[in-house]
């Protein structure tokens, strides 16, 4: 019996890290964002819903699936571009609250877009990878959400190479680091933030996509962006390894508290365990595990 | 918010600036209750009524104070309730008496969320606004005893009785509703007006050097926080109990939250006018819009089409806002009424 729950526990505490894994996958959109521009971007969850609903159209309407993962590409990089013409640019220098509840205003119009072109109804998304869990030692892990950590983890490493061995990575971190600094040397700050909400739109296919496979594409895969806000709280806005512990961290507490806190209180849990455990920790470290700590001046 | 020049009260008796409420709360008190058919007062004057006077709290909160909250609707439906188990359990309690209850006990819950603020700023603080938002939501559907054991959550009005009158009518809950708001908009307006409403711009503006020049932020950020909430449960409770009258926990989710917001935005942030101004617009446009829609378009501009567009249209009118008129509908108004004047002259 000893054995057993320990077993079980262990498989709770995994099926937990890897459904954070995902988590992470969304949050890391919004760090790439914060980082460069300084703004907390509510509409990545609209963007991941657009994205999948492009796809999943496209591939509906006949496309070969490369062909729609490259013209989907496209269009999060007119959009990425768009959104840096028509939004950031007229906000330039305005306070961060704005730029926030300017990408409200965004979420708003990119997700009433992509249904009102795309309809409402729910799309099933096939990867093409099977979710039979198999079993290790006893513990059963789900195929689906190891080959999602594995895709995960790729797209991390493929982001950190861009960042660190190419020129528009360089700029990226210049950008980031100082943005007035990285203006007086010459770079281009307008092209720099458009091609960072292009990253942010390519992460938000690939979250999109692997949300979308495991909830169906439709209206409701843009509230993961509300999965994604705890985990960013708890890593720091700014910081992509924050983002994945804090992916993980969240998965397997809520995935713990639902097993073993949920059932004295009724359960439902994990619509706000999230956010509770933020909120505690938040108390205790203000910038998150890995954020960078505000210096104040007047 | 960046920091905005402030507009010191009028050392003059405020005349002109009373003007114009006194005109628009003498048609509400007179004419509507003579002229105003059942539709126009159940459809859109109560919603807009209840809708003002939450926008009115939270732009206290974020408008004036600076602190961006997303759990509005979470502390609209405390105060809904709040209201509605005060009636229920203290027999003889009267109305009016259990809505202020009802607002001070969304005060209470509001200073817990509120606190995060103390050590925290800006995203996080919003952030934590929306533990507020799932908690409360998740607490009224899970647990029986606030509903009544209503196995899902919904709650239904009393009869509004005050003094031995009824209020049960539409004319009634309107006048109910209208006394309320007044009420506690003057409260509201004297506040901003005073000390406590500079702290506030002072906090929001610069909170460091507000500290130094010996602003109290601790104690100016938790009055937000309190009279805030305590204004949004009311609206709340106004919102269920003359309203609507039966209401669920998930009446009052993050969308609601994101339409006081909107609200706000769009009628003028730090304006007690723009939440009136805000709440009319965001309570107007839809009906509007399906009217409109239908006109042009006829059947292809069906609900869904209507929906989205709705989305549509409310998401650029936010970053137009945001872009041309930070200040909301209300600066367009003022600028509008000098450009008049000047030209009178």
């Amino acid at each position: 019996m000893e054995v057993y729950d320990l077993l079980f526990f262990v498989e709770v505490l995994i099926g937990g890290l890897l459904s954070g894994v995902m988590y992470s996958l969304v949050a890391i959109g919004f760090v790439l964002i914060y980082k460069t521009s300084g703004v907390l971007n509510f509409a990545q969850g609209a963007m991941l819903l657009f994205a999948a609903l492009t796809f999943v159209s496209l591939v509906e309407r006949g496309l070969a699936v490369p062909l729609a993962i490259g013209l989907t590409l496209l269009i999060m990089v007119a959009l990425g571009f768009a959104i840096e013409r028509s939004v950031l640019r007229p906000l330039v220098n305005r306070s961060p609250m704005t730029l926030f509840m300017a990408t409200l205003g965004l979420s708003y119009i990119i997700e009433g877009a992509a249904q009102l072109v795309w309809g409402t109804q729910v799309h099933g998304l096939d990867l093409g990878i099977s979710d039979v869990p198999f079993e290790i030692a006893g513990i059963f892990i789900s195929t689906f959400d190891l080959a999602a950590a594995g895709i995960a983890a790729a797209m991390v490493a493929g982001l950190s190479a861009f960042f660190y061995w190419t020129r528009i990575g360089l700029a990226f971190r210049a950008v980031a680091d100082d943005q007035f600094a990285a203006l007086a040397v010459g770079l281009r700050l307008s092209r720099i933030w458009g091609s960072v909400w292009t990253a942010a739109g390519f992460v938000a296919l690939v979250a999109g996509l692997l949300w979308g496979a495991r909830l169906g594409v439709q209206f409701s895969l843009s509230l993961v962006v509300l999965k994604a806000l705890p985990v960013l709280v708890l890593g720091g806005f700014d910081s992509i390894l924050g983002a994945i512990v804090g992916g993980l961290i969240v998965g397997a507490g809520e995935k713990l508290a639902e097993v073993y806190l949920g059932p004295f209180v009724g359960g439902g849990i994990e619509g706000w365990f999230a956010y509770v455990l933020a909120l505690g920790f938040l108390l205790l470290r203000p910038a998150g595990l890995f954020g960078t700590k505000l210096v104040e001046r007047v | 918010m960046a920091a905005q020049t402030i507009s010191l009260p009028d050392s003059r008796f405020p005349l002109r600036t009373l003007l114009w409420p006194a005109l628009a709360l003498a048609a509400a008190y007179i004419l509507v209750p003579a002229f105003a058919t059942t539709y126009l007062l159940e459809a859109i004057l109560l919603p807009f009524l209840a809708l003002s006077l939450a926008a009115v709290g939270l732009n206290l909160l974020t408008g004036y104070c600076g602190q961006l909250s997303l759990g509005s609707a979470a502390f609209m439906a405390v105060g809904a309730y709040a209201a509605y188990n005060l009636n229920l359990r203290i027999s003889g309690l009267p109305l009016p008496l259990s809505l202020v209850l009802a607002g001070v006990t969304t005060a209470a819950v509001g200073t817990v969320f509120g606190l995060p603020s103390l050590r925290l700023r800006g995203f996080y603080l919003a952030v934590s606004t929306l533990a507020a938002q799932f908690f409360v939501q998740w607490v009224l559907t899970k647990f029986g005893w606030f509903s009544n054991n209503n196995p899902s959550g919904v709650i239904s009005a009393p009869r509004l009785i005050v003094a031995g009158f009824s209020f049960d009518s539409a004319t009634g809950r309107y006048l109910f509703s209208l006394t309320t708001v007044t009420l506690l908009t003057l409260f509201v307006w004297r506040l901003v007006e005073g000390s406590a409403g500079r702290n506030m711009i002072a906090v929001r503006d610069n909170e460091t050097a507000a500290r130094v020049i010996g602003v109290p932020v601790l104690r100016t950020k938790l009055l937000a926080f309190a009279v805030s909430s305590f204004i949004i449960g009311v609206a709340g409770a106004l919102w269920a109990f003359t309203y609507l009258r039966t209401v669920e926990p998930a009446g009052f989710n993050l969308d609601r939250s994101f339409q006081i917001l909107f609200i706000i935005i769009i009628g003028g942030l730090a304006t007690v006018r723009g939440a009136f101004i805000g709440a009319a617009f965001i309570v107007v446009f839809p009906l509007v819009l399906a009217r409109t829609g239908a006109f042009l378009f006829g059947g292809v501009f069906d609900s869904g089409v209507l929906d989205m567009s709705q989305r549509i249209i409310l998401g650029v009118l936010i970053i137009l806002f945001l872009i041309l008129e930070p200040k909301g509908l209300s600066e367009l108004i003022n600028r509008l009424a000098t450009r008049s004047n000047r030209q009178r002259a």
